[in-house]
């Protein structure tokens, strides 16, 4: 089998000729690249405050400052931005889970009628952090770097267990040359489950008019 | 209706493009890379192409009541179709005001019962009519103001509720144009007994590629399976039996058009059961394909259920009749540039559930932030790239010449450049070609 070397120059002695059936493609998770992404999370993503990951046992949620929403916000986005999705992974809930994203022109749009770029539910967004921790995510490997901003937090009143928190953000994601941005509003639904502070739902309405600047929204918002 | 069949190998190796080659008897088609790269072939395109096809505008269901009206680019220009309130016709008009130029729609969808230009009030009813000048009486009165209302795109018409716009006033009517592509037509707006719709949600996605690029993508069975493996891993993790891959065929549709059939693992929303849905909605799409069997025969109806139909109509609308139905449009800013933009087509009136599981469908393969359309779109910038390095000439698609083309062939690629070669003409726009 003629072995393929991806054009950036990384190594991919395992990737196969692009003529191989994909029953024979590597495994969806790649070892290599889990472990990469351990060692730069583990530099560049210090830990948040314990009584929001680990030790969140009858946190109350009403008694939470913006400023511990933040730094759960902030600690979200550092993980994001070292692509460290498996432990992003943990911070959600795994119950009536939902990512959404509405369509630029729809951004009232309701994900059980309308078309909208992203509706994950706990199996979709286990499946995207799957396939973006692979090497056949093409569109994201080599991963883009991101700068995931949040500013304008507020927070709402809890409802049924629930805290609804609003943020604006920015998204940068950079890739071969090319810079490309995401500007909108998260609507998050938190909650606390035993090992602290998770999203239930989190819904990203995008302020720009069209996709096309961002060209495709392959990154998570 | 006549099909065009696979050229003899008897036929003219020429396509009547110095810059697309076709030898049946060598099993070879080509297309030089230039098609792709060169600005003077893109000016051309505009041209020669888009000035002289019937271009998709939008579907009825998106202007359903009287006054209805969305506005868009077609072929690089815009304007915006609307729902006459008298005539319950719709029109495409160019969105400029026969005043002094500016535009009169300024919404990107709406209803309206006039459209005011709001520079100097010159005010046009939804027929196009204009209604209202200020001042009137400053006009003299030879002026013909009957002649000033909004001006028409040269020929609109639509075909089974697909409205297409020509901005050539000689072109074949629309029918005769669709040739084949029409029966695909009917077989997407027969799928519903209430009819199909256009949802609430648009994708609109820019590629840094050649637009030609994504014509070929579109209906391309070869690329499935190396390109889209996360795709059919999460199909798995939902419950998907995949077996028998994909089995089918690709037609040649006469002026361009193709469309590859085939039957594949997953299921359809339209009618047809995938174990990866859950029971949950299992009795529910079984009596959609009862209901289709009954009412269009047991084959034709099992068809309508069964297959997978990915359709390009010549020369950039798509219409994939797959796990989901989507529309998808696309024009060229720049030889390595296109705009897309994609709706989705869903059965009037459906159960809720069958709706959830279309919606999902659609939203895990397609679109800018599905599981497949990404890689996609980063396969067409690779491409785009791969030229720009230079030192290969030619893009052969030569996949399937010996043999009745199957579905992952390229014989529907090669009728989609048979027909560029055409209308492009003899020139080679100055690329330096090699044989």
């Amino acid at each position: 089998m003629t072995t393929v070397t991806a054009a950036d120059g990384a190594s991919d002695t395992d990737t196969p000729a692009t003529d191989s059936p994909a029953t024979d493609s590597p495994a969806i998770d790649s070892p290599a690249i889990d472990t990469a992404t351990a060692v730069i999370a583990a530099i560049n993503v210090p830990a948040p405050a314990p009584a929001l990951v680990g030790a969140g046992a009858g946190t109350d949620l009403a008694a939470l400052t913006r400023s511990d929403i933040e730094e759960f916000l902030y600690y979200e986005a550092a993980l994001l931005d070292a692509w460290d999705l498996d432990r992003w992974l943990t911070l959600w809930a795994t119950e009536r889970t939902r990512y959404v994203v509405p369509c630029n022109d729809a951004p009232d749009g309701d994900p059980s009628t309308d078309l909208v770029l992203i509706d994950d539910d706990e199996l979709r967004l286990r499946m995207r952090v799957e396939r973006l921790n692979s090497r056949k995510a093409h569109r994201e490997y080599p991963h883009s770097r991101t700068n995931h901003q949040i500013f304008n937090v507020r927070l709402g009143t809890v409802v049924d267990g629930e805290l609804p928190v609003t943020a604006s953000f920015t998204v940068w994601r950079f890739r071969n040359g090319r810079s490309s941005y995401y500007v909108g509003q998260h609507h998050y639904r938190l909650v606390t489950d035993e090992d602290g502070m998770r999203i239930r739902t989190k819904r990203c309405q995008l302020d720009m008019t069209e996709l096309r600047p961002a060209g495709d929204l392959a990154i998570i918002l | 209706m006549t099909l065009t069949e696979e050229p003899s190998t008897t036929m003219s190796p020429s396509t009547g493009s110095p810059l697309v080659e076709e030898d049946a008897g060598a099993h070879r088609f080509r297309v030089h890379r230039s098609t792709m790269t060169s600005p003077e072939v893109f000016q051309e395109e505009l041209r020669r192409v888009f000035e002289h096809s019937w271009l998709y505008v939008g579907h009825e269901s998106e202007v359903a009541e009287p006054g209805d009206y969305v506005r868009r680019p077609v072929g690089g220009r815009n304007v915006f179709m609307v729902r006459g309130a008298k005539s319950k016709q719709v029109h495409v008009f160019h969105n400029t005001c026969t005043h002094r130029g500016a535009v009169v729609c300024r919404q990107k969808s709406g209803n309206a019962k006039v459209f005011q230009c709001f520079y100097h009030a010159w005010t046009f009813d939804s027929e196009g009519k204009l209604s209202g000048v200020p001042d009137r009486e400053a006009y003299g009165e030879g002026l013909d103001f009957s002649t000033l209302g909004l001006r028409s795109v040269a020929r609109v018409q639509s075909y089974r509720g697909f409205v297409f716009a020509s901005y050539d006033p000689d072109i074949v009517d629309l029918v005769e144009y669709l040739a084949g592509a029409a029966e695909y037509l009917d077989l997407v707006a027969d799928s519903s007994e209430a009819g199909m719709e256009i949802i609430k949600g648009t994708n609109e996605y820019c590629i840094s590629a050649n637009w030609k690029l994504l014509a070929e993508n579109s209906v391309d069975g070869y690329h499935a399976l190396p390109t889209h493996d996360t795709y059919f891993k999460y199909l798995v993790a939902r419950g998907l039996e995949f077996t028998g891959g994909l089995d089918g065929r690709a037609r040649d549709l006469g002026n361009g058009h193709a469309v590859i059939e085939y039957l594949a693992p997953w299921g359809r929303a339209t009618a047809k059961w995938g174990s990866e849905f859950g029971e949950g909605v299992r009795g529910e799409i079984e009596s959609l394909r009862a209901a289709l069997v009954a009412r269009h025969g047991e084959e034709r109806g099992m068809r309508i259920a069964e297959t997978n139909r990915n359709m390009l109509i010549y020369p950039n609308l798509v219409i994939n009749d797959i796990m989901a139905v989507t529309v998808r449009t696309f024009m060229p800013s720049s030889p390595g540039q296109m705009d897309v933009t994609a709706w989705q087509l869903a059965a009037k009136g459906e159960h809720p559930a069958v709706r959830q599981t279309r919606l999902d469908n659609f939203l895990t393969f397609l679109g800018p932030a599905g599981f497949a359309t990404p890689d996609d779109v980063e396969a067409l910038e690779s491409c785009q790239q791969g030229f720009n390095s230079g030192g290969v000439e030619w893009n052969d698609i030569s996949r399937g010449m010996d043999r009745v083309p199957k579905g992952n062939d390229e014989s529907q690629m090669r009728a989609f450049w048979r027909r560029w070669a055409e209308q492009m003409g003899p020139s080679d726009f100055g690329a330096k070609v090699t044989r």
